[in-house]
């Protein structure tokens, strides 16, 4: 569009909007609740902007022909929720190892296992950093609203397309249902990065020999005879299977990649950071239970702010080891029991960290993380 | 005799560079590439608008060794890749590459649907009767009662006819040879390529490292021995009668050749309407 919309989304529409947005022209899904309104609106819409959507048979499928999809040279999504996310986590190794852009939006419900189908979770932030087997990194964002599905969803194609990654949408069951006003911006203000192509010959290219840490990509198709392979595999995309050494600049490369981009991904919304002395650390529909409790708690004068993570891996090692003094205590404030937790403990040390966990099926009420909040000002 | 060569004449299609190939002596994969590169030859696809793309196993290797766009993916996932390669880039010939366990057994269910839908690609199943590559266990094609490193005693479970389940699926070209019928597995390889819609091609295969020594075939040359005895040409009959059992006849030849709808050209169309 030309001009600015206003829409009223719900998160799970707004995401496939800003995929749509983003340029994915490629949608591969398998029904699960609470993502299933995704598929079904990239169903009619994808069509309409000459893209293909399919039904697959399960949801390993639909992570394969997503990959697929990539090397056919479109940009490719998938949409899921926990149980069909334990299923795409054997392919989303072989794009991690491939290197191939895509998108998955995870709307997380409760688990483990089938769990509570439709209600809110928030425990597949581990299994999204470390779901498949092998060393690798990969790219999460993580949405509060309507708006940064839709944004997020955009952002997470051009970090797939800039860095070669599958990139995880971390949403959740309320912000996926929660309907809000949306401001889609008119097309030319919507920033929209592709995967490098090679620019040298297909003699002289060498598929997976990067520039910096990513290396430009040829599809099939364009003359450049790629071999592609999950089998550890060399500068020229050939399996060296049995080469510790090639291994090593193969992990390391996929890993850095990712590891040394840390602060060019960092995307942290701070409220009330710049005084605060007790800092809540959330994300997704917690980190919006998380800001009313703020606000209640400096009505009443005490000092405490909000870190709410969008980008939650790679995680923001760096900027938590910077404010970890000035910080007396952090209360984390997700929907699972313990995940981000760990993170944070890592880096700021266990004795700063206080967990305030839900099980799922439910989202924090502010008044609970206020009260926790009064508490730790009173243990003082 | 002394056969001197500086390069084999079908180098051009192959990564000249990864051979030599991983395969055993007495293998049949040689074969069926062999056979694959000549329908190659004789047909008039563009070699830059082909990709091969293979799962796991021995036959998985198939996709490194030829010199195209080529994908070697996870186990059993190959057909799921090959639709998403070719609805996103529905220029492209995609063959799949793949063997019996691959494709029937962990990559089974995307068999049967991607023949449902009609995907508008070419499944060639190399079937040695067993997983060659982790040491020659049990696969879904094992038949009744043959011996393997998992079915000590003797397989005691039915086998998958592979060209049955193809055309019950809704495959619109199938065909079964060995690796003894080169010219005639060519020939079929040739109208597999094709074919719009979803063709299906089974090469019969000896395994002789991993299959063949613990029933009786020891060497390739036993199999197709075996194959040279026992293989019947039954062109048009119903796969369904096609079954493959141990000391038994093996029946090959075209079986389906149909025209159908493919969800590719579906998907066009949808496309037309839905932007009208």
């Amino acid at each position: 569009m030309k001009k600015e919309q206003i829409k009223f989304y719900s998160g799970n529409i707004a995401a496939a909007e800003g995929a749509i947005a983003a340029g994915c022209r490629f949608f591969a899904g398998y029904p699960i609740t609470p993502s299933s309104e995704i598929a079904e609106h990239m169903a009619r819409r994808l069509p309409q902007v000459g893209g293909v959507f399919i039904q697959m048979e399960d949801e390993l499928a639909s992570m394969a022909a997503i990959l697929g999809a990539s090397w056919g040279g479109a940009k490719a999504m998938t949409a899921t929720s926990g149980p069909g996310f334990s299923l795409m986590q054997e392919n989303i190794g072989l794009g991690a190892m491939t290197e191939t852009p895509c998108v998955v939006i995870n709307v997380q419900r409760a688990g483990p296992s089938t769990g509570m189908p439709t209600l809110v979770g928030q425990a597949d932030v581990m299994q999204a950093r470390w779901g498949s087997h092998g060393d690798y990194e990969i790219i999460a964002l993580s949405p509060s609203s309507p708006q940064e599905c839709f944004d997020l969803t955009i952002k997470a194609f051009n970090l797939a397309e800039e860095y070669r990654v599958p990139v995880v949408v971390l949403m959740d069951e309320s912000v996926a249902h929660m309907f809000e006003k949306v401001v889609i911006p008119p097309e030319n203000k919507i920033k929209i990065v592709n995967r490098k192509k090679p620019d040298v010959p297909p003699e002289k290219y060498l598929p997976f020999k990067p520039e910096g840490y990513v290396p430009p990509m040829a599809c099939a198709g364009e003359g450049y005879n790629v071999h592609v392979t999950g089998l550890t595999h060399d500068e020229k995309g050939y399996p060296q299977a049995t080469d510790p050494e090639v291994q090593e600049r193969l992990v390391r490369r996929l890993c850095d990649k990712i590891r040394k981009n840390e602060r060019k991904m960092r995307d942290i919304d701070e409220y009330e950071m710049d005084d605060a002395d007790v800092a809540l650390v959330s994300f997704g529909i917690s980190g919006r239970s998380s800001k009313a409790a703020v606000k209640e708690a400096r009505r009443r004068g005490y000092k405490v702010g909000l870190i709410r993570l969008r980008t939650i891996w790679p995680f923001p090692d760096e900027y938590f080891e910077k404010i970890a003094g000035d910080i007396k205590k952090f209360i984390v404030v997700e929907i699972n029991y313990g995940q981000i937790k760990l993170e944070v403990e890592r880096n700021v040390g266990k004795e700063k960290v206080i967990l305030l966990p839900k099980f799922g099926g439910e989202i924090h009420k502010p008044h609970e993380i206020y009260e926790k909040i009064k508490e730790v000002y009173n243990g003082d | 005799m002394e056969i001197e060569a500086k390069s084999h004449p079908f180098d051009k299609y192959l990564r000249a560079d990864r051979i030599p190939h991983i395969w055993c002596p007495g293998c049949g994969l040689g074969t069926a590439l062999n056979c694959f590169l000549q329908a190659l030859e004789e047909t008039e696809i563009d070699l830059k608008n082909l990709a091969v793309v293979s799962g796991i196993g021995c036959a998985g290797r198939v996709a490194g060794y030829i010199n195209v766009d080529s994908y070697h993916t996870t186990h059993g996932r190959a057909i799921p890749f090959a639709t998403g390669l070719k609805l996103a880039n529905p220029k492209l010939k995609v063959v799949v590459f793949s063997g019996d366990g691959d494709l029937f057994a962990i990559g089974g269910n995307h068999f049967i649907h991607a023949a449902r839908r009609n995907i508008d690609m070419t499944v060639i199943c190399v079937n040695n009767y067993n997983y060659g590559m982790t040491g020659g266990q049990l696969g879904p094609t094992t038949p009744l009662e043959a011996r393997t490193t998992t079915a000590p005693y003797g397989n005691i479970e039915h086998p998958f006819n592979l060209c049955h389940v193809a055309a019950a699926s809704g495959a619109v070209y199938v065909a079964r040879w060995t690796t003894l019928h080169v010219r005639r597995l060519k020939e079929s390889m040739k109208e597999a390529l094709n074919k719009k819609g979803f063709s299906f091609v089974e090469v019969i295969a000896p395994c002789p490292t991993a299959f063949g020594r613990r029933n009786r075939e020891p060497s390739g040359l036993d199999t197709l021995r075996y194959y040279k005895e026992h293989s019947v040409i039954k062109h048009g009959i119903d796969p369904s009668e096609a079954d493959i059992e141990i000391g038994g006849d093996i029946i090959v030849g075209k079986f389906v050749d149909i025209e159908k709808h493919t969800f590719n050209e579906a998907v066009e169309e949808l496309i037309k309407k839905a932007r009208k």
